[in-house]
């Protein structure tokens, strides 16, 4: 991929900025599976492996954090834009050489920012961990770039309309530069206090809601008609769905500090702007559950679509939670505790991952037009991953609600944490399945690359069977 | 082609959409924040902990460089004469960044600026020369006391030097230098540092209320709970000794603690400045788990410039 970098543009052959993005992604998920299982088992077992800093809890967990949100998540949703916008404009990619660069300054940069953070270099605010010239960087090199190549692709596209997955893309790479911008600004600009505090959240929640939720719907949009050959249910619905993105999740961001003394009128418009999150929520899993229509042996028979489906299935459990844990009635008893752990593994690595996982197995095989290696490696990371999460999910869910009882009933803190034990073992079990099957998955693509049986021209990847 | 109507009207639908949540969710907070006058707690924190305890220019490893201290005075550093009452005062020697209240005095609320800007002198101090501050109060008509930022270097006249050296080193917290490792070592990723509104403050102890903040930066809540809420620590648990032993193994008083060793704060050398064996530590408490000593190994004296003396310093100005 380096001699890319320098290569004149018309050498460089369409796809490789996909290719690019789509391994490092898949790089960066077995590291940050591998820290998230490392971390956990620190949380099971304290004594294992002690008295180092640079490998101690509280300097890893950050660098898990975001390894997985920048590098697993965000590069998959490059590689996807570099190649779904595209081919949904029926047009190229507008810069090649700029997708190419993209992706290396991307992992410098996010290899520059974990060291930093690693070594304890931190603003002190979650999800905005980075010190502030590391976001500058992220805004400058990252996600401008790829907004840039984004929208100039859709400006050049030889369509009429503007499909579905474009319209959120288009839309998502503008929000987060200004989310990112905005979110830093108590870093930019040394903003203090409630101020800070907020902030800190507004950007945790838009992070969530304007980037990561809207761009692995939209990646489902493609996915599922594409392989299925099913069009889109509804267009409108996805008209309804891409508004109250918009609308309802760019505002509930007080909802995170509920139990912090924020003007209540703002924790009581987010906790209903919260609720109403429901709407895309319903809106896009219908939309994409009825495309399946007919089509429904395709979760049996086919890897992408039984990634993106169940992916869309766990947004309904997601949802519903979100929508309503949020509320006062709810939230006071299971804020801060292991539950939202829970929540947030099933938005990044129940729904968000397995719908990116699909568009980076479909992807890796249109662009390098070969048929995945073995089905075998593919099926055990897909129950590696769906095993290994679901055992996280409930254990931390569990461990959650015995938190919130022990909060109100004024338990002994310690007492919470011996009945936890037996949770954060499995927890780091769940997580080890994880970290495991994605050393599979990166096996199985790498193959791919060098083994797979080439596709003809003119088929789909999914077309072909399977060999091993 | 990309000028045809429907997409016109959505992109003017869409800045509609997201200004109007932004103005919702970032303009209109921002009144009632800016409208918060610092409390008590907020003075006392935004002084102790200083300009910035994350990243910053003045500190950019978090090595507690460029950092005030608290003291607690027992002799007045002119005279040398006793005080009736013990006086706490934050020090900020020369080059350390001002506090947030002081650079900004907008951000204390219109009261306590006031205040601190007339009878507090803050506007005198500088960051070239130093401060020393203290905390002052002006009787309220309704029988309360409304605190504000005395700059004792205008006021007074002592000197930041002066200051330290008369109260010594058993006087001088350095919790800003602490906080800094607070946040570099993660602790507030298990100790939050926000008792909830709801049953938390009969445990951790108040839930900390709107003006409680102004001028921290990080204010470092934390979101994930997994230990107890250290907001109030310093009330409930004011022991030095059971802090030094917490930190550098805590299954020493909490034997089913999950919290990390943080032995390695100690820095290599001890009070005395002699090395620490730290393989040996180790070895002879795996005996004493194991059944084959009485008596764990003692934990040795961790040096006055040590990570460990600025983290048990902040953890116990945590009141």
């Amino acid at each position: 991929m380096f001699k890319y970098l320098f290569a004149k543009s018309e050498d460089i052959p369409q796809g490789a900025a996909a290719v690019y993005f789509g391994f490092s992604a898949i790089v960066w998920f077995v590291i940050g599976t591998g820290l998230g299982a490392f971390n956990a088992s620190k949380l099971a077992f304290p004594d294992f492996v002690t008295g180092l800093e640079f490998v101690s809890f509280g300097h890893m967990r950050q660098v898990h954090v975001h390894a997985v949100i920048f590098g697993w998540i965000s590069m998959a949703f490059a590689m996807a834009m570099m190649y779904m916008t595209p081919a949904l404009g029926n047009t190229k990619l507008w810069s090649e050489k700029l997708g190419i660069w993209n992706a290396f300054l991307w992992n410098v940069g996010l290899s520059l920012g974990l060291t930093l953070l690693w070594s304890g270099m931190t603003s002190g605010r979650e999800y905005s961990d980075f010190p502030w010239f590391i976001d500058l960087y992220i805004a400058t090199f990252m996600t401008i770039p790829l907004g840039i190549n984004v929208w100039m692709t859709i400006i050049h596209r030889k369509t009429q309309g503007i499909y579905t997955t474009n319209w959120f893309f288009g839309t998502a790479v503008f929000m987060v530069s200004i989310v990112f911008i905005v979110g830093n600004l108590p870093e930019f600009f040394h903003l203090t206090g409630l101020t800070e505090a907020y902030l800190t959240w507004w950007f945790a929640h838009n992070v969530l809601g304007l980037w990561i939720t809207p761009v692995a719907a939209a990646i489902a949009y493609y996915t599922i008609p594409k392989v299925s050959g099913n069009p889109l249910y509804s267009h409108r619905i996805g008209h309804l769905h891409f508004w109250s993105v918009v609308v309802f999740y760019s505002t509930p961001a007080a909802h995170h500090l509920m139990s912090a003394p924020l003007p209540e009128w703002l924790k009581s418009f987010a906790s209903v702007e919260g609720v109403l999150i429901l709407v895309p929520a319903v809106a896009f899993v219908s939309n994409i559950l009825l495309t399946m229509q007919g089509k429904w042996n395709m979760f049996v028979e086919n890897l992408e679509i039984r990634f993106t489906v169940t992916g869309c299935l766990m947004a309904i459990p997601l949802n519903m939670q979100g929508g309503f844990q949020q509320t006062r009635a709810i939230n006071w008893y299971i804020h801060g505790t292991g539950w939202i752990v829970a929540h947030a593994h099933l938005a990044l690595l129940g729904f968000s991952t397995f719908l990116e996982a699909a568009a980076v197995y479909l992807g890796l095989q249109t662009l390098l037009k070969r048929k995945l290696y073995s089905l075998t490696l593919g099926n055990l990371h897909f129950w590696f991953l769906l095993i290994g999460f679901t055992t996280y999910w409930v254990s931390m869910t569990i461990a959650g609600l015995i938190q919130g009882a022990g909060k109100i009933y004024e338990v002994p803190y310690i007492d919470v944490v011996m009945a936890e034990h037996p949770y954060m073992i499995a927890r780091w079990i769940g997580g080890s399945l994880v970290f495991t099957g994605n050393c599979f998955w990166l096996y199985n693509m790498w193959m791919t690359a060098r083994a797979g049986t080439v596709i003809p021209e003119g088929r789909m990847a999914h077309e072909l069977a399977y060999e091993r | 082609m990309v000028n045809f109507r429907e997409y016109k009207i959505g992109a003017r639908f869409f800045g509609l959409a997201l200004g109007g949540s932004m103005t919702i969710t970032l303009f209109m907070p921002s009144f009632d924040l800016r409208n918060v006058n610092a409390t008590e707690m907020a003075l006392d924190k935004q002084l102790w902990a200083g300009h910035e305890s994350g990243f910053s220019l003045a500190d950019p490893f978090l090595r507690g460089d460029n950092r005030p201290v608290r003291v607690t005075l027992k002799v007045d550093p002119k005279t040398g004469q006793p005080m009736t009452n013990p006086v706490t005062a934050y020090v900020y020697p020369a080059g350390t960044p001002l506090p947030n209240g002081v650079d900004h005095p907008d951000n204390l609320g219109q009261i306590v600026e006031q205040l601190s800007q007339d009878k507090g002198r803050i506007g005198e101090a500088s960051k070239a020369q130093g401060a020393v501050f203290v905390l002052n109060s002006e009787p309220q008509g309704d029988g309360t006391k409304q605190f504000y930022i005395e700059n004792a270097s205008a006021t007074k006249g002592w000197t930041p030097d002066e200051v330290v050296k008369a109260a010594g080193d058993e006087n001088t917290y350095h919790a800003s230098y602490g906080k800094s490792i607070f946040v570099r070592e993660g602790c507030w990723w298990c100790h939050t540092l926000l008792p909830e509104e709801t049953q938390d403050w009969q445990v951790f102890g108040a839930p900390p209320m709107l003006g409680d903040f102004n001028g921290e930066s990080p204010t470092a809540f934390g979101s994930d709970r997994k230990a107890p809420d250290i907001l109030h620590v310093g009330s409930r648990n004011s022991s030095r000794e059971w802090m030094m032993l917490h930190f550098f193994n805590p299954r020493l008083v909490q034997p089913h603690s999950i919290m990390p060793r943080f032995d390695y704060l100690w820095g290599p050398v001890d009070a005395k400045g002699q090395k620490i064996n730290f393989d040996q530590w180790r070895a002879e408490y795996n005996e004493y788990v194991e059944g084959k000593r009485i008596t764990a190994p003692e934990v040795p004296m961790y040096a006055s410039n040590s990570d460990a003396r600025a983290l048990i310093d902040f953890v116990l100005s945590l009141k």
